[in-house]
């Protein structure tokens, strides 16, 4: 199919990133075209055709672009390549190699292999000679990093084969072919370690997908035991900037449980993929003991970088992360922000002319987003092995303002929501996570209920909905006393609120920045709810209600203690002792 | 100017809005620039043999027989050591009566750094303000605006950062600045015998607001020209941004787009992002560092302007005036500098973060106690406590005229927090409390 004569055009009109093609042959939506710019080549993308018109939005800046230049079409929509050596490159949302181009400056033209396919890999066959295989079927594994890298039977193949050879053990480059499949006709496919996918296209090379169930740690208390995510599950995280988006996005990317890390910076900031640049090859990851950067893969289109790249980015990162699922891994995909992704397609929308939807944004945005989102999951592969892919993505409403058209149209894809509040954020209490308005739609499966019953203790769950009342009540009588004043309410209204304070201070908020606070494991999140729990279930005798702020600060304050010292040290036993001694002194027999 | 001889000369306009013409030609580039009757244009939009130019000062009074000459390129600046210590206007033409620059010609607007090729800010920039350094600390390679009312004093404090913070260039790009706030500048650092550092592209409200659009791209490749070919700091001070953005909706509305927020552009954020990230820490010692001003109506931070620009900056900055002090203070509560992490505690004391966290903290309980007050409810004396901590933190700490290090600011943190409260109430971690606590 690809021997067929390309089509060719000419540029005939030129709207910013917007170019408009007059072509001769056939064209098909999406299809990524090159036009020539005195001897560069821009790639870019067809977003709609009208008669022998093609409108394409260029990847890059048009700057000097004229009319009548040669345009090749080149009967593809836009592909990654997929094959080992992705883990730990920086890529752009084209998913060019950001290390290999030359010079400080980007060069507009300049596309750089996304792997490098004469590198020769440690292969191992799993398939065998007359296995009857089909697109995603393991064939063999080469070891990158530390993950076993699977080369499956390309997506892109259809039906069943047989296979007829597979390469023994071995070293070969990655473009040699490690097997020969026979189609059902008959005819010989080579197979090679690497293959080509459309981004906008879901890989679907799984069996089934089921509801998932199993928690996915990630070290932030708000989030593991409050609203919990899971593996294969969706969430994402609105706030007003300041808020402090990034920096939870950052120790997900740190700690959470996962095989692989994407993380696609997406129309953010370049200082903070920098960091991750600067930071990850340095930091180690706690379950394996290898580095951080070893899992991580990174997708860069910052703000500054073309913005059509940045609407491909998204796909880009997602498109990967089915690949590595197919693999049997869990892949956590963050993506920051995808407002800029919405942002992207609302700026082509405009330039196209199109009716406007809500604040200027295409129509069909809740249906981008929503089948964006449904590409994450849990799946049972051919071969009865799982894997799955999380997804968190961050949105950045305009003004603050929840009500608008990117987060509502996100709050109906996504499960967890994870409401940054910029009231918490203004009073340092970081993760500034909202506790009353986020909630986690999983918390309502049986099947995670049951896997937390056996997994942390069987009245997890209630003591985490205990909690969350608790916090509730603490509101509410805050509330009134800030109504009716210190002494005009019950000391027992001052107990309510200083409990769901002790909960606030121990539980919900987290110094990212401190070595041992920055991940609690869930056993340490298991006692420490516990204990904080104890406190709230204890009457107290107090005289006045100026004694209640005292003593609860001091209680806070040992806690605070608890948590920046290593779980179960000598200093973690010392305040325990002492927390031990301050709650005696008033609580009621 | 440059030699035009062998230009065509286009003579027939075919429409004229208020900032756009339009006419039939042919082999134009995109982005190219052009003069009609000797005023700077730019192509905006090519359709068939159809060019719709922009016209940065405005097509009051042209013709539909103005000559249109397009120059071949985009808009460019000189560069060379000649700018240091010279005024120019938007177009990057010398208004302080000098000669012409010589020099490299380069495209402004060019091309952005490769995110790996950056180096992450790892150098403080101290200013003596402890609103700014204790709790919002600056970093080499950061961009921060002030979000500040008109009648807020913005530029006077970024010029005392800008001579405070030891930049080997100063580069001011002026958009709409009053010819009151322009002189203001200039006589500062004239006074401080700072002029040889500064390069200055102004537009100021005597001039077309469209020109504006020019003046970051022209400051920002003059500061990429010595941060990278010459390896040295510079600070860029961009104000005021909201003036830059009124005008980038002008144009959009005269070319007929749809807008977005606040009739903002839909491309409002792209267009600040091009300009803030510019922004960098090369590498090899060079940096650019970005200090803009956003003017705010009313306060309103919801607009999209501000709101935008806080998704692009590392951080923002507030000025507030303090009535229990009578002094501008930087806002504790809603100033912000997200590169504070790379270098609090790593190149100040390491008591940094947690005191600065404390001591807001303790703050925002006095705000707490303040409203309760105005409530007419009665104090505790923690309350009163907090209050009192919060006025003299305000007083000596906070407010703008204080210029001491940052080891004296912990220092006299550690002071405030030791004379108002005890152990258990300010929280910070025990090896802290046990060095610096005030007996």
């Amino acid at each position: 199919m690809e021997e067929n004569k390309l089509t060719t055009g000419k540029v005939s009109g030129i709207i910013a990133n917007l170019v408009i093609v007059e072509f001769d042959g056939p064209v098909s939506q999406n299809e990524i075209c090159f036009i020539n710019l005195a001897g560069v080549r821009l790639m870019a993308e067809v977003i709609k055709v009208l008669g022998n018109k093609a409108y394409t939005q260029v990847f890059e800046s048009t700057r000097g672009l004229k009319v009548g230049e040669t345009v090749e079409f080149m009967g593809h929509m836009l592909e990654v390549t997929l094959g080992p050596g992705i883990l730990s490159k920086n890529f752009d949302g084209l998913q060019n190699d950001l290390d290999t181009m030359v010079g400080t400056f980007l060069k507009r033209g300049e596309y750089t292999p996304a792997i490098d396919v004469d590198k020769a890999w440690e292969f191992t066959p799993i398939a065998k000679t007359g296995d009857v295989v089909i697109a995603g079927d393991w064939i063999g594994e080469v070891k990158e990093n530390w993950i076993g890298h699977k080369i499956m039977v390309p997506f892109k193949f259809e039906g069943k084969f047989t296979v007829k050879s597979v390469k023994p053990a071995g070293n070969y480059k990655a473009s040699e072919t490690i097997a020969v499949l026979t189609t059902a006709d008959g005819s010989d496919v080579n197979v090679t370690m690497v293959q080509k996918w459309p981004v906008k296209v879901p890989i679907k090379a799984y069996t089934e997908k089921p509801r998932p169930f199993r928690l996915m740690e990630t070290g932030v208390r708000i989030i593991d035991t409050m609203n919990p995510i899971v593996e294969g599950g969706t969430g994402f995280i609105p706030g007003p900037f300041g808020s402090g988006k990034t920096v939870l996005q950052h120790a997900l990317s740190k700690q959470a449980e996962a095989d692989m890390i994407i993380v696609a910076a997406c129309g953010e900031r370049a200082n903070e993929v920098v960091e991750i640049f600067t930071e990850f090859p340095e930091l180690d990851d706690p379950r394996t003991g290898r580095k951080l950067m070893e899992r991580t893969t990174i997708i860069a289109n910052t703000s500054n970088m073309p913005v059509a790249a940045r609407e491909a980015s998204v796909y880009t990162a997602m498109t990967i992360g089915e690949y590595y699922r197919s693999m049997g891994l869990r892949v956590l995909l963050l993506a920051d922000s995808t407002s800029r992704w919405a942002q992207a397609l609302r700026e082509m929308s405009n330039r196209m002319e199109e009716l406007p939807g809500p604040d200027a944004f295409p129509m069909d945005l809740p249906a981008i987003i929503s089948s964006f989102y449904a590409r994450a999951g849990y799946v049972f592969l051919n071969n009865g092995s799982t894997g799955s892919i999380t997804f968190i993505g961050t949105v950045s409403p305009a003004g603050g303002n929840l009500k608008e058209p990117v987060t509502e149209s996100t709050k109906k894809a996504a499960r967890c929501f994870f409401a940054l509040s910029q009231q918490r954020a203004d009073s340092k209490r970081y993760p500034a996570v909202d506790p009353i308005d986020s909630y986690s739609k999983y918390l309502e499966y049986p099947e995670l209920q049951e896997y937390l019953a056996k997994n942390i203790s069987p009245g997890w769950l209630d003591n985490v909905l205990e909690t969350k009342n608790i916090l509730l009540r603490g509101k509410e009588s805050y509330e009134q006393i800030n109504i009716l004043g210190d002494d005009g309410v019950p000391i027992d209204y001052h107990l309510r609120y200083w409990k769901s304070e002790v909960i606030d201070f121990v539980i919900l908020q987290q110094d990212a920045f401190d070595k041992t606070d920055a991940s609690s494991p869930i056993k340490r999140q298991k006692i420490m709810l516990e204990k904080v729990l104890d406190v709230c279930r204890s009457d107290f005798n107090f005289d006045n209600f100026e004694e209640v702020n005292p003593y609860f600060k001091r209680i806070i304050n040992v806690f605070k203690q608890m948590n920046y010292s290593l779980f179960e040290s000598e200093d973690f036993k010392t305040y325990e002792a002492e927390l031990e001694v301050i709650i005696k002194e008033r609580k009621a027999a | 100017m440059e030699t035009q001889a062998f230009k065509k000369i286009y003579t027939k306009i075919t429409q004229i809005t208020k900032a756009t013409c339009s006419l039939q030609a042919s082999g134009i580039g995109y982005e190219e620039m052009a003069t009609v009757n000797g005023r700077l244009a730019q192509v905006v939009k090519i359709q068939g043999d159809n060019i719709t130019l922009q016209i940065f000062s405005g097509t009051e009074g042209i013709p539909t027989n103005a000559e249109v000459i397009f120059l071949g390129r985009p808009p460019v600046l000189k560069v060379s050591d000649e700018l240091a210590g010279r005024f120019f206007n938007a177009y990057g033409e010398p208004i302080d009566g000098g000669p012409e620059v010589e020099g490299e010609v380069r495209e402004i607007g060019g091309p952005s750094v490769n995110p790996v090729r950056r180096k992450q800010p790892s150098e403080l920039i101290a200013t003596g303000i402890a609103g700014i350094d204790l709790n919002n600390t600056l970093v080499t390679g950061q961009k921060i605006p002030f979000f500040a009312d008109p009648d807020q004093p913005y530029n006077q404090v970024m010029a005392m950062v800008a001579l405070r913070a030891k930049a080997d260039k100063i580069i001011l790009g002026g958009m709409g600045l009053t010819n009151d706030d322009y002189l203001y500048y200039k006589n500062v650092f004239d006074n401080a015998g700072a002029l040889d550092r500064i390069i200055s592209f102004v537009n100021t409200t005597e001039n077309p607001p469209v020109e504006r659009l020019l003046v970051p791209d022209m400051a920002l490749t003059a500061a990429e020209y010595f941060a990278f070919d010459k390896k040295q700091k510079v600070l860029v001070l961009l104000t005021d941004m909201t003036l830059y953005a009124d005008a980038l909706s002008i144009v959009s509305n005269r070319m007929d787009q749809i807008p977005s927020k606040d009739s903002m552009p839909g491309s409002l954020y792209s267009d600040l992002a091009k300009i803030y990230e510019k922004a960098v820490q090369f590498p090899e010692g060079g940096s650019i560092t970005i200090i803009a001003v956003t003017t705010l109506s009313g306060g309103d931070i919801t607009h999209a302007i501000p709101d935008n620009t806080g998704y692009i900056t590392e951080g923002q900055l507030f000025l507030r005036r303090d009535s229990d002090i009578g002094k501008v203070i930087v806002d504790p509560f809603r100033s912000l500098s997200r590169l504070k992490q790379l270098v609090i505690g790593k190149q100040t004391r390491g008591d940094h973060p947690q005191v600065m966290n404390a001591a807001v903290r303790l703050y925002a309980d006095a705000a707490n106690a303040k409203t309760k007050l105005e409530n007419g409810f009665d104090l505790t004396d923690y309350d009163m406590r907090t209050m009192s901590f919060a006025k003299e933190y305000s007083h000596d700490l906070l407010a703008i005229d204080v210029n001491i290090d940052t080891t004296m600011m912990l220092d006299k943190a550690w002071e405030l927090l030791g004379k108002n409260f005890s152990k258990a109430e300010v929280g910070i971690k025990q090896e802290f409390m046990d060095q610096y606590w005030p007996s």
